[in-house]
């Protein structure tokens, strides 16, 4: 929804709130229902339905819990039963330097601060150790904002003594944790608070009159940040950026001026900016966001501009380009296809406000910032937390690398005979394993992004996936696999579970797969996996599950298809069930090499 | 600024507010005349008729606001 892509109008959002949250709820869009516990230090009742339309923009519907007024410190050691029943899949505890116990004061030695800062940290630790416990679920928690008045001036920072100087530390403090928690993401209110300005952010009266911690014309701009880290937790990030080239990329005509004429570089001050932006861009890329573009150009011409010796990008910096005269929403719609994602996981980053509303009408889900001044194009895509990193994995490092892979692999495949030859010549080699500690991250980032290939879309956080691994009552797979175009890290898991009345019989809880590796035969290596490591327990049934989503469609007839399952009267509203008898079965893959 | 001027910007603020188009205001409106006027939109009533008005309420002036008529009042002296 354009009212709620950066940059915000607060008073608007604020003002407006019934009414847009009325017109999203209209949309009939498909949305993931999500529970999420708000445990405040402070006010929270307009946090929550600001928040709950920047979700509802994202694809998520939540449905919201709050603790009476200040009461998280209880609620987290203590929860109620209300919050028991509730079960939250993500708490989200907001506290501000209101709710510090312990500051520093002038008269203090350098011990009782040190002491005094550990003792708040521990007390932290402790509602999150408490949460970890009860619920299992992410916890999100808001670090400190610097305070707006500074007793000792400048010495504030530097001394121990000093309200900053504490702030800090104990900024870093969370930090640490984080680092070292699974379940722990910190919102950022520091910097945030740094971005809006920190004396409007902490305007004293708001809190002196509602007891909140912040400005309330704030609130709409700590809901965008909230709702980002909520997105990437549910794999709901964008995946790619889809880029415009003339005056979007550089300045000027690349079919007119030519590019040695184009504005980028170092030679004035918009080619500097152009050129910052392009580093930016890099910069994504490097953090696997995939780059590609979608330009009204001929293809010869755009490739002369992104060759220009004065840009920061290069051609191979992208996944995909289309340099053509088809209407953008059209290329998106086949970059989509291309790549292997859905057209919705684009940002369409465009000068042209004709193009933008284009795609904007034409592809519900791509987001279209407002992209008018170069100076501001940095700011403006960065602060939408579109590419939100909650998480990052190796594979993301080198995700824009296996996307060139398989474009490479779609070249190599238009010289073969079969479909076999070429599966042959990819020399490909898996590895079909038990849940290992090195990859509980990984494992459940899939289970949070992957709606293609997925029989059932369910989600765990990392923690559900540890246990999982732990528990002798499930068998549970990963699958990786590599090709002599490169490896493609973990791309499927299968998780089984004994069935509650018949011992012999395994259910099929959770079977995905990442697009990157479709119609490789990986599916069938995986089922061979899954039949051994069944038949090593036991089992001697497996039952399978097909929960529909307006996405997954792909996967409607994977059991009684390729993999030969037997239907069975369903036990589950909506899905269908079919079961497999294990005893005689014999191995699928004959392509890949596996390793157990 | 005169009642006149004020009443129907401040009505549109409070349609917004309460997202409610049949809303009408006078000086003896109060939060018991509209259903869903409570403290906690009174905030956001308040903010909204701040970024109107380009002005800020005191916060002697917030929490002594007995009825729209008290509103208009403030308004009337610094709004613009």
């Amino acid at each position: 929804m354009k009212e709620l892509e950066y940059p915000l109008d607060s008073g608007y959002i604020m003002k407006k709130r019934k009414a847009l949250k009325r017109r999203l709820l209209s949309s009939g869009e498909e949305r993931i229902h999500k529970r999420i516990a708000v445990l405040g230090g402070s006010t929270t009742a307009d946090i929550v339905s600001v928040l709950e339309i920047f979700l509802l923009d994202s694809g998520i519907e939540p449905e919201f819990y709050q603790c009476g007024y200040a009461q998280y410190r209880n609620e987290a050691l203590f929860p109620s039963k209300e919050l028991e029943e509730f079960a939250p899949d993500i708490v989200y505890l907001h506290t501000s330097r209101r709710n510090l116990g312990f500051v520093p004061s002038p008269k203090m030695t350098e011990e009782q601060i040190s002491g005094g800062l550990a003792e708040e940290v521990a007390g932290f630790e402790r509602l999150w150790d408490s949460l970890a416990e009860k619920f299992r679920c992410p916890i999100i928690q808001n670090n400190f904002e610097q305070p707006y008045y500074r007793l000792l001036g400048n010495s504030d920072f530097s001394d121990h003594r000093g309200q900053v100087n504490f702030t800090m530390r104990m900024n870093l403090a969370f930090a640490e944790r984080a680092q070292r928690r699974e379940d722990l993401y910190i919102n950022d209110i520091n910097w945030l608070s740094a971005a809006c300005g920190l004396e409007k952010w902490s305007a004293p009266e708001y809190w002196y009159m509602y007891k909140y911690s912040l400005n309330v014309s704030c609130i709409p701009e700590l809901c965008l940040q909230l709702a980002a880290i909520i997105r990437s937790v549910f794999g709901r990030n964008k995946k790619a950026v889809a880029l415009d080239l003339d005056n979007t990329l550089w300045g000027g005509i690349v079919g007119d001026d030519g590019a040695e004429d184009l504005v980028i570089g170092q030679e004035s001050a918009d080619a500097m900016a152009f050129y910052e932006w392009q580093s930016y861009l890099r910069s994504l890329k490097d953090i696997g966001v995939l780059l590609t573009v979608c330009s009204k150009n001929d293809e010869e011409n755009a490739l002369a501009g992104l060759n220009h010796p004065e840009g920061a990008l290069r051609p191979e910096d992208f996944t995909v380009i289309k340099a053509n005269w088809l209407p953008k929403d059209k290329n998106i719609s086949d970059m989509a296809e291309e790549i292997g994602i859905l057209p919705e996981a684009f940002v369409f980053a465009d000068d042209n406000p004709a193009e933008r509303e284009l795609v904007r009408a034409q592809l519900a889900g791509v987001r279209v910032p407002e992209l008018t001044e170069v100076t501001d194009y940095i700011r403006i895509l960065d602060r939408s937390e579109y590419f939100e990193v909650t998480s990052l994995s190796e594979d993301d490092l080198n995700r824009s690398e296996m996307y060139k892979a398989n474009a490479q692999r779609k070249i190599l495949r238009a010289g073969f005979e079969s479909y076999g030859d070429y599966l042959k010549s990819l020399e490909m080699r898996g590895e079909i394993r038990p849940f290992s500690p090195a990859y509980i991250r990984r494992i459940a980032q899939l289970t949070n992004k992957s709606n293609q290939f997925n029989l059932t879309s369910v989600r765990y956080t990392p923690a559900q996936i540890e246990e999982i691994s732990k528990s002798d009552r499930y068998v549970h797979l990963y699958g990786r696999l590599s090709d002599k175009f490169g490896d493609n890290g973990v791309v499927s898991v299968i998780i089984g579970e004994t069935d509650a009345e018949d011992p012999k019989m395994l259910d099929i809880l959770l079977w995905l797969m990442s697009c990157r590796v479709l119609k490789r035969d990986m599916e069938l290596a995986m089922l061979d996996g899954l039949v051994k490591a069944a038949r090593e327990r036991g089992f001697e049934k497996l039952t399978g599950i097909y929960i529909p989503t307006s996405k997954n469609k792909m996967v409607s007839e994977l059991y009684p298809g390729t993999l030969g399952f037997s239907p069975v009267p369903s036990r589950i509203d909506g899905a269908d069930m079919w079961e497999l008898d294990i005893r005689k079965y014999e191995n699928k893959n004959t392509v890949i090499e596996i390793a157990y | 600024m005169t009642e006149n001027e004020i009443i129907p910007r401040l009505t549109e603020v409070f349609r917004d507010v309460f997202d409610d188009d049949t809303i009408v205001i006078t000086p003896e409106t109060t939060a018991d005349d509209i259903e869903d006027w409570d403290s906690i939109e009174h905030i956001t009533l308040i903010a909204a008729a701040e970024e109107e008005f380009k002005m800020r309420f005191k916060m002697g002036e917030v929490s002594g606001m007995k009825n729209v008529g008290e509103m208009i009042s403030v308004i009337a002296k610094r709004g613009k």
